[in-house]
């Protein structure tokens, strides 16, 4: 290996938070000019490590260099000027502000505090280097979040960033798209730049990272380069244990001939839907593949009654559904997980109970008082059933790894004996222990006869785990197969194949 | 379980820190130091009498500051109590004179139960924050108090309605005893009932709740209808005791109930509160007043000292969050 120059280096960093110890005598050398993959559970501190370095935490013991500067205490700001950026899980970016206003948040080209314009050439100069090909006059509000993520790298670049750290890069992008931003990586690192890599995704870190850190629990387990790692060894080190990425057995798929729980027919939605049938059995697992913007949320929004339906039939076993509102379906016994567990699932400012009984306080009340006994002794079921950490029924959900966040919102819809239950990106961010549940939660719904629609960015995750699945692209589904006949690689090239038949629509703006 | 999970259940368990407590019970430990002081300082203070006169001159405060956390746990802002204080307070006024006095005392509420649900409804039905909305109809409530008042005062001399506010068993006022069975009922709604669940849920994420199947439109209308109603039960009471109703009556109140829930502790970010916290933070202003009564202090500061006391308070709270 050829000596490098090391871009960050800490050594004995440990950092606790109300008493709680989540780095512990932490030491890492990062080179420069390198990928370097953090990986661990949730929990483990690899964010938190991430955060130090970005100068979002101070360390409490220790000590971090970047570029050989030895820095104690120092603020997200001093470490810009340092030239470390972070791109953080939650993207900050202003939504109301345009893409070249951005980018250039805070050095924009001004004389005085008076704005002189020239941004937008600047820009076209960064886009040279970036070649992501976002329209720069575009509000960020109407961008997907694969674009908002360029927005973020093109602001680090524009700050001349040195080090960027990226918090979970992949979780909300496409196959597709996460090859584009690797791509965007490799060119940064052959540019002399150094990415700090925080993820769950092996398959990702395998391919394009040069390094890793295993962390668990706040401790690094070993750095090694990445060559001669394998998805199991990483993990083995991550738990500390043997384990094996296991896909939980589906129940056999129920017959043609048993009529659908749900039934789309030629349906049409303002939110971009064209033409949409699809059947979702009792005990059939149904899957949909497609980019993110393709409609897959759009599907199961419509099928929730939260978007109208403006054409089309809707069926709910058997029954035209007429103005289906999202009352309506919950009653109808339809539950749905939406993708963005924080924004539109839980309620942050409660605890575990309420926000597991939200979506059936119906049936655990009577003339609109909550039986008490009653609420506890579910909610402490579902806590048991899923192994939900911490195990209190009022824990404060805020504060759950996104892991036990996701089991929480599974429970809410668990608990009302769905008959469809919808599922948008049931596992994204989640660490390994908690996405197995989730899958076998997903397998015993099934099981119990309930229809289940899975979406998810993983292809592998739909195919392994459902009986059939329809293939979307711009609003429409194109095709339909058996899960068990495709693969990762055919899904995909059928799904670019379509893409590319129809790509009329400029790509990065919702509509 | 595994050991990871072991490690974060510790993590996430029972933290405990001076911040944190402070944070949750700050308002608590400021009533008990004041009551300690004024203790010590005077001995008139510490008498039943005086202490019940404490409740019985904030029960309009405490009424309004009850149903106004609702308001607030559910996402919303009003600033129309104090109109519809005033509307609701010459409004019984005329219908104790004009028609029966009994019944006037349920007019009041019901008065503020109409105008609150027309708040819910405008803010509904057009999507605008209610801060916007109220600040509008506050004016409207308030000029239609002026209106068929002509501006002038309406004296009410009527034994049936005076009872309300100046009626005593044994030593407590029969204002308080109503205020006390309006805090268990708001307390009741909001702790034990689904409508109190979807309150804190619209609060907390809307989109969240909308996406559980809450009505979160009606939830927020009868948010709003509740706190007109206490407005205007507030309203009576106060008219019952002046036996005066005035057009401009209960103008600033708003404000002091908003600083009441606040300084309790309860989140005007939605989602988070508590009716108690809002009593507390009535009764830290009253006692507040109370001190300079008997203490002969220049009343010219109290209105400095609680405007500091709620700047602390809410920095405190502040504090507790940012880690």
């Amino acid at each position: 290996m050829t000596e490098r120059p090391i871009a960050v280096s800490v050594r004995g960093v440990a950092k606790s938070f109300g008493g709680a110890r989540i780095l512990d005598d932490i030491a890492v050398d990062i080179e420069a000019g390198t990928v370097h993959a953090l990986v661990g559970e949730n929990g483990a501190g690899k964010s938190s490590l991430g955060k130090i370095i970005g100068g979002y935490y101070t360390p409490d013991e220790g000590e971090v260099r970047i570029l050989g500067n030895h820095v104690a205490r120092f603020s997200p700001r001093e470490a810009l000027g340092l030239g470390v950026a972070m791109i953080h899980q939650e993207l900050q970016l202003a939504p109301e502000l345009n893409v070249v206003q951005n980018v250039f948040l805070g050095r924009e080209s001004a004389k005085a505090g008076i704005l002189t314009g020239g941004d937008l050439d600047r820009y076209q100069a960064l886009e040279q280097v970036c070649d992501f090909g976002i329209d720069p006059l575009v509000k960020v509000a109407r961008l997907r979040i694969a674009e908002r993520q360029k927005v973020e790298i093109m602001r680090a670049i524009a700050r001349d960033a040195q080090i960027i750290i990226m918090d979970e890069p992949t979780s909300s992008l496409t196959e597709d798209e996460a090859d584009r931003l690797h791509e965007v990586i490799r060119r940064l690192t052959s540019q002399g730049k150094t990415v700090i890599y925080v993820s769950h995704f092996l398959d990702h870190i395998l391919a394009n990272c040069d390094n890793v850190t295993v962390m668990r629990d706040g401790r690094v387990v070993r750095t090694v380069p990445i060559a001669g790692q394998t998805k199991k060894s990483l993990v083995d080190s991550m738990l500390g244990r043997e384990a094996d990425i296991l896909w939980p057995d589906l129940p056999p798929a129920p017959a043609e001939t048993v009529s659908p729980v749900a039934e789309l027919r030629d349906v049409a939605t303002e939110t971009g839907l064209k033409k949409v049938s699809l059947k979702v059995r009792p005990g059939e697992i149904v899957g949909l593949i497609g980019l993110v913007g393709s409609g897959r949320s759009e599907v199961a929004r419509a099928m929730f009654g939260a978007d109208p339906i403006t054409a089309g039939d809707y069926f709910i076993e058997g029954e035209h559904q007429a103005r289906l509102n999202v009352r309506d379906a919950v009653r109808r016994g339809i539950g749905f997980v939406p993708e963005d567990r924080r924004k539109q699932g839980l309620v942050l400012t409660q605890t575990t109970r309420p926000n597991v009984s939200l979506g059936t306080l119906g049936a655990i009340s009577r003339g609109g008082i909550i039986k008490r006994q009653l609420e506890r002794s579910r909610v402490k079921r579902m806590i048991d059933h899923f192994g939900i950490v911490p195990g209190r029924i009022d824990g404060n959900v805020a504060r759950y790894s996104g892991g036990n966040q996701q089991k929480v919102l599974l429970s809410k819809w668990a608990v009302a004996d769905p008959k469809l239950l919808i599922l948008d990106e049931p596992s994204r961010g989640v660490d390994i222990g908690a996405r197995q549940r989730i899958h076998e939660f997903i397998v015993e719904m099934a099981k119990k006869g309930v229809g289940v629609l899975l979406i998810s960015s993983e292809i592998e995750e739909v195919i392994n785990l459902s009986h059939r699945s329809y293939l979307m692209s711009d609003g429409r589904i194109f095709a339909e197969a058996p899960s068990a006949s495709l693969t990762v690689e055919t899904a995909l090239h059928r799904v670019f194949l379509e893409q590319n038949r129809r790509s009329t629509q400029p790509e990065g703006v919702v509509q | 379980m595994t050991d990871v999970a072991q490690k974060q259940a510790s993590r996430f368990g029972r933290e405990f820190s001076a911040l944190d407590f402070a944070r949750d019970y700050g308002v608590l430990v400021i009533i008990a130091v004041l009551i300690i002081g004024l203790s010590f300082l005077s001995d008139s203070f510490l008498t039943p009498r005086n202490l019940l006169n404490i409740l019985n001159q904030s029960t309009p405060l405490f009424i309004i500051a009850c149903a106004l956390t609702l308001v607030i746990i559910g996402g919303g802002f009003d600033l129309s109590t104090g109109a519809i204080f005033g509307v609701a307070s010459v409004t019984a006024a005329w219908f104790a004179i004009n028609v029966d006095p009994v019944a006037a005392i349920l007019v009041g509420p019901l008065v503020g139960l109409v105008l609150g649900s027309v708040n819910g409804v405008i803010i509904t039905a057009f999507n605008v924050h209610s801060f916007l909305v109220t600040l509008a109809t506050a004016l409207v409530y308030r000029g239609m108090a002026i209106l068929v008042t002509d501006g002038k005062l309406i004296p009410v001399r009527i034994e049936e309605f005076a009872w309300l506010g100046r009626q005593k068993i044994g030593l407590v006022n029969v204002a308080v005893i109503v205020m006390l069975g309006f805090m268990l009922l708001m307390m009741f709604v909001l702790n034990r009932t689904t409508l109190g669940r979807a309150i804190f849920a619209v609060g907390g994420n809307e989109e969240a709740a909308l996406l559980s199947g809450i009505r979160t439109n009606l939830v927020k209308i009868i948010t709003f209808a509740l706190s007109g109603a206490a407005a205007g039960l507030a309203g009576v009471i106060t008219v019952s005791r002046l036996s005066m109703a005035e057009p401009q009556a209960g103008t600033g109140m708003e404000f002091d109930a908003i600083a009441a829930v606040i300084l309790g502790g309860t989140s005007i970010m939605g989602g988070a509160g508590a009716i108690w916290r809002s009593m507390a933070g009535v009764l830290l202003m009253a006692l507040i007043g109370n001190g300079f009564n008997i203490l002969n202090v220049n009343p010219f500061y109290k209105s400095l000292t609680t405007g500091v006391i709620i700047v602390l308070a809410v920095a405190l709270a502040a504090a507790g969050k940012r880690r």
